[in-house]
């Protein structure tokens, strides 16, 4: 599904990875046969694991901003593309979970001490409840409910009491410390650490499996807030409101009225276009010493804040990101783009029409982030587009390859990245991928490997001519407006937008309603709220599909490509 | 010291051949005895225990200036490996072992990696079948001391690591000395060697908390698929670890003679640069001879480099991954002169960890005397990606259950004798690991004694 068929052996190469059958815990026997994954309907998975920005954010909106979280957590997973697929992937490793555990004894402590407790538990032991029994009830009662995202049941509450009075007794009779205790092993839950969702027959749909509205909240809280529900939509759950058409819009639009839906389209933009990997991206500062230790985090702020503006504030047209000449600058990065260092703070500046800079692909975080620490990659950059702007999948690049006239700098016939490059293209093997990728990547060639504008390579000047699906370019500016114009890009929005939606793999079920999805964002003008708006909306956005005997998974996440050039 | 052989059979079975959904319990209890005693430990012969780790190293070697030609003992040492000259006699080397591919296709860096640790190669993180093999030797021998194992890497990323229950269960590194210090001589940290010793109710606290965790799962289980079922269990087998951690808090801690606890290090940034790595590398690797040492782990996982290397020299707009494939072959020396000086320096790093080892004392030996490290890494020959002749050595002689300092010059069988060879010494009850072309029931006769 929405496997483009440009080049063959790719494709074949996809395919054998699809049906590689690799389902958890059911390794092939010899001789046993298989069956391919794509025939089994896999049970939909019901948890998944809070990202690093859920939890955080799920704490500040529970005990309030000033409540820290320190730690380092677990490394989330991005499967096909995205950290949203692989939470429905993995699990917590003891190494992961003695993280949780520190950070949840940190946060509790926090909530217990005595400048947090009149606010955060407002009561304590009295003269009539001397164990403060009563208090502890109402207070897990409370955080309980936001903490899990459901009300909890009798035995729950119970545990916790006889967690909070074991560990008072223990630690010297303190009230507080007690509670606090309990309220770690909360935190170290795995209803808490996981979004875990619960499904009920479906009222309208006869044999259909829907999710209850309690799970509705949680998935219409992460995805438009990327937090967890605030108590009036947890109010909406209880009556039963977000299991109807018109309650569920109702919460939505509210949803989605409030500022922090900022936070929820922040997040999507943030893993569609893999952001979260310019943590671990590094450049040499003896090469490009304007590249300050700060400019990754900063050039991904800058790329967040023109989707945001552009698409959320402004409900602009989203091929505009290929295009616009407005861009948010800083100090630290303005060196970078050779604009005079003006504010230190984020302001919006204008790029003049002849400027050679518009659209995200010009931005250091596409720039900088799909290059070597030393030098620019046509092909990463090439690759990144297939992958995250086209949705197409590139396979590992063949084993046994030569590589060394690509870097032959000495040789006069390939003086420029672009002469060496084209050496993919005289073999075959090479060819079917590279043929593709590099004319892209070549086209943003008077890009350095920091994003810095250049206009010669090894005194040369760069050849960034290229096409993409017949529609020929030079240049970036060019080929902004190629993929601006381009279809696949647009359909390729709107399944990564739905992935990360229901943070997992799609299935061949999951067709019909992409096609409706594509069909409505056209209609809507390219707008991206309309289209989050559709997908929450939606009744197939909460379908789940039950566990069948044969279940499997499909697994298609690749290793850390390869990256050469 | 019973060892219910039934239920850990088992629980091998059940891993391998995908009965781990169905498992009601998780992982641990299985791979413990009545008195939840490594297995291992016991088995070496005397009361030291024997610890067992790996140390990675990416993108390979150049062969001709790597593998000796000698084979046995006293083997050369050729220019890559001329570091070791000192430790050569704590070191094997094990050349000419093959990764069958069996019809996949070789994913570069990827594939004969995965096929070191697994017994099966694979394509994908995902499509990763089996635990790498220190976990499963974590399983069997990682009780008894505070953690199971230790994920570590100088590289300052968390994801630099090759060990996984499965494919969507890594373990995470710890990516800096200054957090490897933390987490092992940190504010947890309880000195073997102090004179009084009174427990810590708060351990008790949260201990008792934990084990309220565990008891809601069952209802949990009943509700989800398969394979949220093994996520369930795994996450229920880490809070399991974390509790038998806190247990082993509130006992008084087995005297460790020669543990001393390391001085806090530098917050240094990490970098690509090969000289800095490897300074971090070596605090890295004295910090945990003192962990082993201290009794906090047995098991332990060093990543030197990333499988596609991002090792460089600042200052150099290319690093030892792409120069092992554009680097042309200098017509007079017949190598890659700069992929040689890395692998020459990754290798330098490794002597150096070998003789952190090797220079605590321990017993009437040493504390490497009581190891068995595997080091290797993901391809032979880093230019064309070959997996065939795959570097792997040994160092440390597990207690006397191996011999050190002899190359082992193989002619092509399967890798998964290795990760075979090393179970069965570490006390893992397998008896053939690999699957299809890769399995294997061979051991490694030439090394055991």
């Amino acid at each position: 599904m929405f496997m483009e068929k440009p080049f063959t052996r790719c494709v074949q190469a996809v395919s054998a990875l699809a049906i590689a059958f690799a389902s958890l815990g059911a390794a092939p026997q010899d001789g046993e046969v298989t069956t391919p994954a794509a025939e089994a309907p896999a049970a939909t998975p019901l948890l998944r694991r809070l990202t690093e920005a859920q939890y955080r954010a799920s704490i500040a909106d529970i005990f309030g901003e000033d409540i820290k979280v320190a730690g380092r957590f677990e490394p989330d997973l991005r499967v096909q593309g995205l950290l949203a697929a692989g939470a429905s992937a993995v699990s917590v490793t003891p190494g992961g979970f003695e993280q949780y555990e520190t950070m949840a004894r940190s946060i509790a402590d926090q909530v217990v001490d005595p400048a947090h407790r009149d606010r955060l538990i407002g009561c304590g032991p009295t003269s009539a409840d001397p164990s403060g029994r009563a208090c502890a009830t109402a207070f897990f009662q409370r955080i309980g409910l936001r903490l899990y995202r459901r009300p909890l049941g009798p035995s729950e509450i119970a545990l916790a009491l006889a967690n909070a009075e074991k560990a008072r007794t223990l630690l010297g009779g303190d009230f507080y410390k007690g509670v606090g205790a309990a309220l770690a092993g909360m935190l170290s839950g795995i209803e808490f650490i996981f979004q875990i969702e619960n499904d009920v027959a479906d009222p309208t749909k006869p044999g259909a499996r829907t999710l209850d509205a309690w799970s509705r909240a949680s998935r219409l809280s992460y995805l438009l807030w990327n937090s967890t529900p605030d108590p009036e939509l947890l109010t909406a759950a209880r009556s039963g409101a977000l299991m109807t058409d018109s309650g569920l819009a109702a919460q939505t639009d509210r949803l989605m009225r409030s500022p922090r839906f900022m936070n929820g389209a922040r997040a999507f933009f943030d893993d569609y276009l893999r952001l979260e990997d310019l943590n671990n991206v590094t450049k040499d500062g003896l090469i490009y010493p304007g590249f300050r230790a700060g400019a990754t985090a900063d050039a991904r702020e800058q790329t967040l804040r023109m989707l945001s503006d552009l698409l959320i504030t402004k409900s602009g047209d989203f091929r505009d990101i290929f295009t616009s000449r407005e861009i948010p600058m800083d100090g630290m990065l303005s060196p970078l783009y050779r604009l005079p260092v003006g504010r230190q703070d984020w302001t919006t500046v204008q790029f003049s029409d002849d400027a050679p800079r518009a659209g995200i692909l010009t931005q250091i975080a596409f720039l900088a982030g799909h290059s070597h620490p030393g030098r620019s990659s046509p092909t990463l950059r090439g690759k990144a587009i297939l992958e995250i702007l086209l949705c197409e999948e590139v396979p590992a690049p063949p084993a046994n390859v030569n590589f060394t006239v690509v870097q032959d700098v000495s040789n006069p016939q390939y003086l420029t990245t672009r002469q060496r490059v084209q050496a993919h293209l005289d073999d075959e093997e090479c060819a079917s991928c590279h043929k593709r990728m590099d004319p892209m990547g070549l086209a943003l060639e008077k890009f350095d490997g920091a994003g810095q504008f250049r206009a010669q390579e090894n005194g040369v000047p760069i050849d960034t001519t290229g096409a993409i699906d017949g529609v020929k370019f030079d240049g970036a500016i060019q080929l902004g407006q190629a993929l601006r114009d381009n279809p696949k890009v647009k359909s390729c929005l709107v399944e990564t937008a739905f992935r990360y939606a229901v943070g997992r793999q799609l299935a061949s079920s999951d067709d019909a309603m992409l096609g409706r999805l594509n069909a409505r964002f056209v209609q809507s003008g390219y707008r991206v709220p309309d289209l989050i708006r559709t997908i929450a909306t939606s009744p197939d956005y909460y379908q789940v599909r039950r566990a069948t005997a044969k279940a499997t998974r499909v697994a298609q996440a690749g290793p850390r490509s390869e990256g050469h050039f | 010291m019973a060892l219910n052989t039934t239920r850990r059979g088992f629980m091998l079975r059940g891993m391998l051949g995908g009965g781990a959904v169905a498992l009601g319990l998780p992982f641990l209890d299985c791979f413990l005895d009545d008195n939840g005693e490594a297995i291992a430990a016991t088995l070496g012969g005397g009361r030291l225990p024997v610890r067992f780790g790996t140390w990675f190293w990416g993108t390979g070697v150049i062969p001709d200036r790597w593998a000796p030609t000698k084979a046995g003992a006293g083997y050369d040492l050729p220019p890559q490996l001329a570091a070791l000259a000192d430790v050569q006699q704590h070191v094997s080397v094990l050349s000419g072992f093959s990764v069958p591919l069996d019809g996949q296709a070789n994913s570069p860096h990827f594939s004969g990696n995965i096929a070191v640790r697994t017994g099966t190669p694979a394509e994908g993180w995902q499509k990763i079948i089996a635990p790498s093999l220190d976990v499963l030797i974590a399983d069997a021998i990682g009780g008894g001391s505070v953690f199971r194992a230790i994920d570590v890497t100088p590289d300052g990323n968390p994801r630099t690591s090759y060990s996984f229950r499965d494919g969507n269960a890594m373990n995470a590194a710890i990516p800096t000395p200054l957090e490897m210090y933390q987490k092992l001589f940190g504010a947890d940290f309880q000195d073997p060697n102090a004179a009084d010793f009174k427990p810590d109710p708060r351990y008790m606290v949260r201990k008792s908390v934990l084990s309220g965790v565990t008891d809601e799962r069952r209802k949990l289980m009943q509700r989800i698929g398969a394979a949220d079922r093994v996520r369930v269990d795994q996450y229920f087998t880490s809070v399991r670890e974390v509790e038998q951690k806190l247990a082993m808090q509130l006992e008084k801690p087995a005297r460790a003679e020669s543990c001393r606890i390391p001085e806090k290090p530098a917050d240094v940034p990490a970098s690509t640069d090969i000289v800095k790595r490897s300074a971090a590398h070596k605090v890295m690797a004295d910090m945990l001879a003192m962990a082993l040492a201290c009794n906090q782990t047995k098991v332990f996982n060093l990543t030197y480099s990333t499988a596609l290397s991002d090792l460089r020299r600042d200052g150099s707009a290319t690093g030892v991954h792409q120069s092992t494939h554009e680097e042309l072959t200098d017509r007079k020396l017949g190598y890659q002169p700069t992929v040689d000086v890395f692998v020459t320096q990754t290798m330098a790093a490794w002597t150096d960890f070998v003789r952190a080892m090797a220079s605590v004392k321990e017993g009437d030996g040493t504390l490497l005397d009581n190891m068995l490290v595997f080091a290797h890494s993901d391809v032979s020959f880093g230019k064309n990606h070959d997996v065939n002749g795959l570097p792997m050595m040994l160092a440390g002689r597990a207690g006397g259950k191996v011999k050190s300092g002899v190359h082992i010059k193989n002619g092509g069988d399967p890798v998964t004798r290795v990760g075979l060879t090393l179970q069965q010494v570490m006390g893992v009850s397998a008896d053939s690991w690999g699957t299809g072309a890769t399995r294997t029931n061979r051991t490694l006769s030439e090394i055991l004694v």
